[in-house]
């Protein structure tokens, strides 16, 4: 099995992986780093993404052995100093899960869009730039809302 | 998802050479076809060569036509001021294949050869006359586009870039499924710089395919109403749990205006 390494959440990591290991079998099984969730087999949820080298992706349809010597962002990373991440507040304040199987995903992917498309967002974009995250229990309009308070707050 | 040998090749060459070695090897670029398509089982390679390594990103505007690497993800497509300018209906098109995430690892090599007969791209490959570029030769995209999931490519020949022609005006409407967002019907229309009109739709049949009456009519005239009363025969089309043959037929011609009425 060959050893990978790579920078997550900041700090360097290192592991043996087979050629089929996924990221997020990486992140979550050799890493302990479960907030990363795996919500479907077809690539569609977006329950997995995180962000690799910056950007977005999902976790689920990724090779760990791609991602060798990339830096990787999970949920895990965004807080500082024991301080929530101002979408990470953004969502608690609005109330934007039930479950919160999600929610992972919908925060990486919602910090993803502010760094696109910048912190002014109205709904339309908010909703379009969702299309690949699925939420199974809350009808979406407090995720809407709390992405847009949470842009503007970042 | 079955093991196999991962290798990922910094020069093109190379990745010839380890495909001709493998025993049953698979090129891998986004991987979003690919990995999917593992974890189903339905392939199961002993080999994957990783296109990763060979960096072949980029967008160049020549006089004549638009080269777009092979490796060029649909999102650094989309995001191309340069290419909104001289092709908008490319730019437009990548904008909207699949959802974000997709685009952040999808590339322009990977969908042509993968020639999913809901994809995108073949639409504007067919509609502007592309040529594709491989390690081997280059190939109009109306020899490169061979049937459902096939294309013209030995097993061992890598898609380098793809060349689209510049046009006076190209356009892309799609009607999306909503769960999968592959083109349930999309057309790709575009006004050559002679004038003449191509149309393309992807996602209708069984692989893309152009319309020779609704090229004629926007050759004559470059409007949606020069599309009136021209329909497409439901006989060969796919009809399936999402649609019907005769809705998806129906659909071809609603499409095709739009893509007219947005065409730039
Ligand atoms: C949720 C989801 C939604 C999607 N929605 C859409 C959509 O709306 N429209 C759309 O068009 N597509 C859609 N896709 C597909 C997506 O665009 C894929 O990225 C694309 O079709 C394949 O590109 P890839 O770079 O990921 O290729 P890969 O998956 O890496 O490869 C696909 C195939 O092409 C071969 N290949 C790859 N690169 C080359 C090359 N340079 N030369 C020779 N062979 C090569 C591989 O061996 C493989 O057989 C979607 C995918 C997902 C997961
Ligand atoms: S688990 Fe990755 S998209 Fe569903
Ligand atoms: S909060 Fe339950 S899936 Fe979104």
């Amino acid at each position: 099995m060959p050893a990978i390494t790579m920078k997550v959440n900041g700090q360097a990591v290192c592991g043996d992986v087979e050629g089929r290991t996924l990221l997020v079998e990486f992140l979550r099984d050799k890493l302990g780093l479960t907030g990363t969730h795996v919500g479907c087999d077809t690539s569609q949820c977006g329950a997995c993404v995180v962000h690799v080298d910056g950007k977005a992706v999902k976790s689920c349809t990724a090779l760990a052995i791609s991602c060798a010597d990339s830096e990787v962002t999970t949920i895990e990373g965004l807080a500082r100093n024991g301080k929530l991440h101002p979408m990470q507040e953004a969502f608690r304040e609005h109330h934007g899960l039930q479950c919160g199987f999600c929610t992972p995903g919908m925060i990486m992917a919602a910090v993803d869009i502010v760094k696109r498309k910048g912190k002014k967002l109205d709904e339309d974009t908010i909703r379009h730039e969702l299309e690949g995250n699925i939420c199974r229990c809350t009808g979406y309009q407090n995720i809407v809302a709390a992405v847009k308070a949470g842009a503007a707050s970042m | 998802m079955e093991n196999f040998n991962y290798v990922r090749p910094a020069k093109v060459a190379d990745a010839v050479k380890a495909m001709k070695k493998a025993k049953d090897g698979k090129f891998m670029a986004g991987g979003h076809t690919l990995i999917p398509t593992l974890k189903q089982g339905l392939a199961s390679p002993t080999d994957i060569i990783d296109l990763g390594g060979l960096k072949n990103t980029g967008i160049k505007i020549g006089a004549k036509s638009v080269v777009i690497q092979a490796g060029t993800t649909h999102a650094e497509v989309a995001a191309s001021k340069e290419l909104k300018k001289a092709i908008p209906g490319l730019a437009a098109l990548a904008g909207g294949i699949g959802d974000p995430h997709v685009r952040h690892k999808g590339t322009i090599g990977g969908s042509v050869s993968n020639n999913d007969p809901a994809a995108d791209y073949p639409s504007a490959c067919l509609a502007l006359g592309a040529t594709i570029h491989t390690t081997d030769r280059k190939l109009a995209a109306d020899k490169f586009f061979t049937g459902m999931f096939s294309t013209a490519l030995k097993d061992t020949e890598i898609v380098t870039a793809v060349e689209f022609p510049l046009v006076k005006k190209s356009g892309y409407a799609k009607f999306p499924n909503p769960a999968s967002l592959y083109a349930m019907v999309g057309v790709f229309v575009a006004q050559g710089a002679d004038g003449s009109a191509r149309v393309a739709v992807t996602g209708a049949g069984p692989g893309v395919f152009r319309v020779a009456d609704m090229e004629a009519a926007l050759s004559r005239k470059f409007a949606g109403s020069s599309l009136d009363g021209i329909a497409v025969k439901s006989k060969g089309l796919n009809s399936d749990m999402h649609a019907s043959a005769e809705y998806r037929a129906h659909l071809i011609t609603v499409m095709a205006k739009r893509a007219v009425e947005a065409a730039k």
